[in-house]
């Protein structure tokens, strides 16, 4: 990647996202996208959800995967963060507890690409603290 | 928290709650003071009187999903710790500023830590807050203004990811320069 320092350098990397950006439009809806959400509030933040956050953010294109990744508040599993709720287009959505990036590649590799599910997904049953 | 860029994330998390659509965040080293002031202002729904005495209380939170709120007490206890202080200002329908003074070389400060990631985070997943992160020290100042990045990319959005990453290079080499 070219130094990025201006907001000139910006402007450049800018026209290259949007010739992208203008042929994903084509081809797909943003509804059709995966939405990862990350925990952010206290608990998250102290357990790391800041580099989870940023491994997906940074490894999902790389991938191949067209996602959506922002931020929610605390879930009340404080206990199994960094948490973070995936939405696959047309299925319920799923909370994965204890994230790192290391079970943030395994979810980019098992549930995002091939619907596989990883340990440590919690039940929508289950109560917050 | 292991760092001051971690509770500066968090922080900014209680104004993006209270419906904040502008915040800024200032960090200002002094090394003659020997001090590192960060404040963080906003214009969301701000607090009464009551509620600004309570928020420094771990057992208070105005949430439901949990009984604790850590993250103001937690920011409070590492300012204390370097001699510093946290104040609290805040006024029902107008915002909130809350302030930190860190000891600047005091030996339990904790580092800055990655800023301009907890930076771009904050802008990434709220593109329509407007967000402007202001850095000064001895060598220098550096201001990241959102409004000036949203004018550049002209529709593109912050949270491509692309421009994500682009971002916080920008002001990783940008805070570089000055500290």
């Amino acid at each position: 990647m070219e130094k990025i320092k201006s907001l000139a350098d910006l402007k450049r990397i800018k026209e290259n996202v949007q010739t992208k950006i203008d042929l994903r439009e084509k081809s797909e809806q943003v509804e059709n996208l995966i939405q990862i959400k990350v925990a952010m509030a206290t608990c998250g933040i102290a357990a790391g959800s800041k580099d989870t956050m940023n491994y997906f953010i940074e490894n999902l294109e790389k991938n191949g995967i067209a996602a959506v990744v922002t931020q929610t508040g605390c879930m009340g599993y404080c206990y199994a963060e960094p948490t973070v709720e995936i939405t696959k287009p047309g299925k319920d959505p799923i909370v994965f507890g204890h994230v790192t990036t290391e079970r943030a590649e395994e979810i980019i590799q098992k549930y995002l690409k091939n619907d596989e599910l990883v340990a440590d997904i919690i039940p929508v049953n289950f109560e917050t603290i | 928290m292991q760092t001051l860029s971690d509770h500066i994330l968090d922080i900014a998390q209680n104004s993006i709650r209270a419906q904040a659509s502008r915040i800024e965040i200032n960090l200002q080293e002094n090394a003659t003071e020997d001090s590192l002031v960060i404040t963080i202002k906003d214009n969301g729904c701000g607090m009464d009187e009551a509620t600004v005495a309570k928020v420094t209380d771990p057992f208070f939170t105005s949430r439901t999903v949990r009984k604790v709120g850590l993250g103001i007490p937690l920011f409070k206890q590492n300012a204390e710790a370097t001699g510093g202080t946290l104040k609290i200002e805040s006024k029902k329908g107008e915002g909130t500023v809350i302030e930190a003074k860190f000891g600047l070389s005091h030996w339990d400060r904790p580092p800055i830590g990655d800023i301009a990631g907890s930076i771009v985070i904050l802008v990434s997943a709220n593109p329509e807050i407007d967000f402007i992160y202001h850095h000064s020290t001895a060598k220098g100042e550096y201001t990241f203004d959102t409004n000036e990045i949203k004018e550049i990319l002209e529709g593109v959005p912050l949270n491509d990811p692309e421009i994500v990453m682009a971002l916080r290079q920008m002001i990783r080499e940008n805070i570089k320069e000055i500290t």
